[in-house]
């Protein structure tokens, strides 16, 4: 009748001493949760010694064509240490989760928030100064945060199939006001740094007749993703919709590693909403230091060099030549657009209220 | 034998559960509560978009209950004016294998069907229709349709065969036509059940989280379950989880309470069906045959093409994937814990509610007892996430506590199933033998050995085999508390039907549905015992 209990086995159990009762049984295990105890501290001290560096960041940073793989490589030859990328799955995604694991995330360094949630993110009082000389910093842009490193930027663009839409919009008013048979792929606002740079896009072209222009946008727009990838990759390179919200950069690749023209950014007369990428290191890490000379690596000739086909964006110093000539052919803005970063933080939640509101209807 | 002298008092069994369940959702609730008094409700109620997620969330449940009720009647009656045909006792009982399909798995079985490239789709294009959207509020219907139209076409059928054979006998002889018999024999059995399994339907679409995360989720398709999810997830904007919980918990109390004042007993779905000897109707089989066979084609079909389509050149990479590998023996770890604990917390519960009703004779506070583990059907897993969430994040990092946590609200969750399943078996074992146990003096530990436990290996079996399948396919706890770091295969899938890979997705898919149907039948076998032994 008690054959089918499972924990019958442990009756016959050899670790079981013949004459030994309960209390005895009590004392081999409590020795051997010591044994157990000691064993790991010993192990983690010796872990403790081959540093880890963790560094939070979205998922196409760490994707096998990205930048990760060659920064890892590079990275770890000079520091002695283990570089290790946690690719969350969208890039405001990122600020979001530290603020949800507060002072006990398990980051050292965030990697890929922007220029829009820089205030945000200070506020939070999470991120520590980095420290880094950014005097070789050359962006549209003069930098003077003493917080964030700045590691590329680009502008955002709507890129589009020119074998699927032969003349695209020329501005953000004519696509505005296109006929809604023109789909397009956005990203969420709430979750992508992209999808919030199209906010703030739209927030300075249209001021407070934003909901209205969202309004006539609606009926264009086939899905809103989470994040960039499933956007771009898994969508509009697909051919679900011929036109997706990216950056002015993205040509490049297509023409320097695809060797196609096939896909192109619309340049706006309305000018281009600027981005730039930025990392910052944690208050909360034990390895400020290994961090601080991560970010300060990040500016290096090593490091930017490998942005243009791996991130497929501007670097953010000047590194001459070694800038692929395909990004001569991308559309230059006609002028930058930027909100500044405190306004952003101050007006974010409204602004994202009230596009969440048009959307919904 | 001589532990014997030892009496665990009678509530100590239920007594430790109460404890538990006061731990895992009463704390919880009291954060929730405690953070609340940092806002006020009525900005959240006056937000535009807070109203049009609530109006949303009634609507598209209204819209599905009245879907899968009115569409399950002429199925059950179909069925039951068709008592014998090839292949019947099956379909029946594919209307029942919602509960041990997750509802993730169908939905890809569902979009590969109704996909914007499925079967159904082409079918439409062939025939000169414009193609039909699965992502959105029709998504959203159709999904809700398929797990509960068979649910109320099972619950109908059930009331229909219960119908006395006198009745149709008197009915033969009045030489009653086929109208008369509908609306003075079928509708009044229809009737009867009518008010309870729309409410069921209705708690269920209203709570629906994964349905809608997957085929809705955009802003113009949000319910409160998954907006306290973005609110969380997306916006670290802890004001409006809170603010929507409290709604939710307000809402489903309001729908817990209609549930019990209309005294339904609608889920008798575990019982057997019995055939009864409606023959009387010699004309219709070819319309009755008509709509049994494109129920069939409904239910059957996404299954089918899942099963499929699960072989690709995906196939052989998804399995031997880490990440794939990982997630498994998460979901297992997961399914096993919290079945265990929800079996342990159910048993405690009966096993106390029992003694209070047989020796003390206070059938209430039995009752009352037993509703305790119901305290997750007013607490929805999210809103419990998020009181966890509140409660946990000052003191721990909360993702690295993710599998715990799920396995917490996970055991809740099935808690309700193991004491449904329970309270008839454990009463039945006392019954018939209490006194004669009572009068030699047996009670504790050989009580439960000798009597107990012969009588309820079947049922505890069944039960854990239920609340591990569960937990195995559920996505509301670990789409919350999981991360890169830790996933289980519905969440796993969720990611790879959102970043629309497709063929990944559906091997995924099917990998989860072996694994529950594993779980499900070594777990009853292993537990129970042989069938019939």
């Amino acid at each position: 009748m008690h054959s089918v209990l499972p924990f019958q086995f442990f009756k016959k159990s050899p670790l079981q001493l013949p004459s030994s009762g309960l209390r005895g049984n009590t004392r081999s295990l409590a020795a051997s949760i010591v044994t157990c105890g000691a064993l790991l501290l010993g192990s983690s001290a010796i872990l403790a010694e081959d540093k880890t560096l963790t560094v939070y960041t979205y998922e196409s940073f760490t994707s096998e064509w990205g930048p990760g793989p060659v920064v890892k490589k590079a990275f770890e030859a000079q520091c002695e240490c283990t570089l290790q990328f946690v690719p969350l799955d969208s890039s405001a995604g990122i600020l979001n989760r530290v603020q949800l694991e507060g002072s006990n995330t398990k980051a050292d360094v965030v990697l890929g928030l922007d220029t829009n949630l820089m205030a945000t993110a200070k506020d939070t009082g999470l991120l520590a100064t980095s420290e880094v000389d950014t005097s070789t910093v050359a962006l549209p842009i003069k930098w003077t945060s003493d917080t964030f490193v700045p590691f590329d930027y680009g502008y955002f663009a709507f890129v589009y199939d020119t074998e699927a839409l032969a003349s695209p919009p020329s501005s953000l008013e004519e696509l505005v006001n296109a006929p809604d048979d023109l789909k397009i792929i956005i990203q969420d606002p709430r979750t992508s740094t992209p999808g919030l740079g199209l906010l703030l896009w739209v927030k300075s072209v249209y001021g407070d007749k934003a909901a209205d222009a969202w309004k006539k946008l609606q009926p264009k727009i086939l899905t809103v993703t989470k994040g960039w990838s499933e956007a771009y990759f898994s969508l509009f390179l697909n051919g679900e919709a011929p036109m997706v919200l990216s950056y002015s950069t993205s040509p490049g690749y297509h023409m320097a590693i695809d060797k196609t023209e096939r896909y192109q950014a619309a340049a706006f007369s309305e000018g281009h909403y600027l981005q730039v990428e930025v990392a910052a290191l944690l208050e909360s890490s034990t390895n400020k230091a290994l961090g601080r000379e991560f970010l300060q690596f990040m500016l290096s000739k090593e490091f930017q060099t490998a942005l243009p086909l791996t991130n497929v964006m501007y670097p953010s110093t000047d590194i001459g030549d070694d800038l692929p000539a395909e990004f001569n052919k991308l559309i230059q803005p006609e002028s930058v657009l930027l909100i500044d970063s405190a306004e952003v933080r101050d007006n974010r939640k409204e602004w994202l209220r009230e596009w969440l509101d048009v959307s919904s209807q | 034998m001589s532990q014997t002298s030892y009496k665990p008092p009678w509530w100590l069994p239920g007594g430790l559960s109460v404890l538990a369940i006061a731990a895992l959702a009463g704390l919880p609730l009291l954060a929730l509560m405690n953070e609340a008094s940092n806002l006020t409700l009525l900005d959240v109620v006056n937000d535009p978009y807070n109203r049009r997620v609530i109006s949303f969330s009634l609507y598209q449940a209204i819209l599905s209950t009245a879907l899968s009720v009115v569409l399950a009647i002429p199925l059950a009656v179909a069925l039951s004016r068709e008592p014998r045909f090839f292949g019947r006792t099956l379909l029946i009982n594919l209307f029942s294998l919602s509960l041990v399909i997750p509802t993730i798995v169908a939905i890809v079985g569902i979009v590969s069907i109704f996909g914007q490239s499925g079967l159904a789709n082409q079918l439409l294009q062939n025939f000169g229709f414009n193609s039909f959207s699965i992502y959105g509020l029709q998504g959203i219907l159709l999904a809700h349709v398929f797990f509960n139209m068979p649910l109320a076409a099972r619950v109908f059928l059930q009331s229909l065969e219960n119908i006395p054979q006198e009745q149709w006998r008197l009915a033969a002889q009045l030489g009653l036509p086929s109208s008369s018999r509908w609306r003075l024999i079928e509708w009044p059995a229809i009737r009867s059940q009518l008010a309870g399994i729309s409410i069921l339907i209705f708690a269920l679409c209203f709570t629906s989280f994964t349905i809608v995360m997957t085929l809705g989720g955009g802003p113009r398709a949000t319910t409160i379950e998954v907006a306290i999810y973005q609110a969380l997830r997306f916006d670290f904007d802890i004001n409006t989880a809170v603010a929507l919980a409290l709604i939710q918990l307000v809402l489903c109390t309001l729908i817990m309470i209609a549930t019990h004042s209309l005294g339904t007993h609608t889920t008798q779905g575990l019982s057997s069906i019995k055939l009864n000897q409606n023959t009387l109707y010699a004309s219709g089989h070819y319309f009755n045959g008509l709509i049994i066979s494109i129920a069939a084609l409904f239910l059957i079909t996404p299954l089918v093409s899942l099963i499929v389509k699960a072989f690709n050149p995906a196939t052989i990479g998804v399995i031997t994937h880490a990440k794939t590998l990982s997630a498994a023996s998460n979901t297992l770890v997961v399914a096993l814990a919290a079945g265990a604990i929800a079996v342990a917390m159910g048993v405690g519960l009966q096993l106390s509610a029992r003694h209070l009703r047989l020796r003390l004779y206070k059938h209430s506070s039995g009752r009352a007892l037993q509703l305790v583990g119901n305290v997750i059907l007013v607490i929805p897993p999210v809103v419990l996430g998020t009181g966890l969430f509140i409660l946990l994040r000052p003191h721990a990092d909360v993702f690295a506590l993710g599998l715990v946590i799920v396995v917490a609200i996970n055991s809740l969750m099935a808690l309700p199933f193991v004491l449904r399943i329970l309270e008839g078996p454990v009463l039945q074992a006392a019954q018939q033998h209490d006194r004669l146990i009572q009068s030699l003096g047996i009670h504790g530990m050989p009580r439960w050995r000798l009597l107990d436990w012969p009588h309820l290996k079947k049922p505890i079996g069944y039960s854990m085999a239920v609340s591990s399948t569960l937990a195995a396919g559920d996505l509301s706890a670990i789409a919350l508390f999981g991360s890169e770091r830790i996933a289980t295969l519905p969440l796993l899938l969720y990611q790879r039907i959102g970043s629309y890979r497709h063929h990944e997705a559906l091997t995924t898919a099917v990998l989860l549905l072996l694994l529950c149907f594993a779980l499900f039948f070594i777990l009853q076998r292993v537990i129970g015992g042989k069938p019939d032994a």
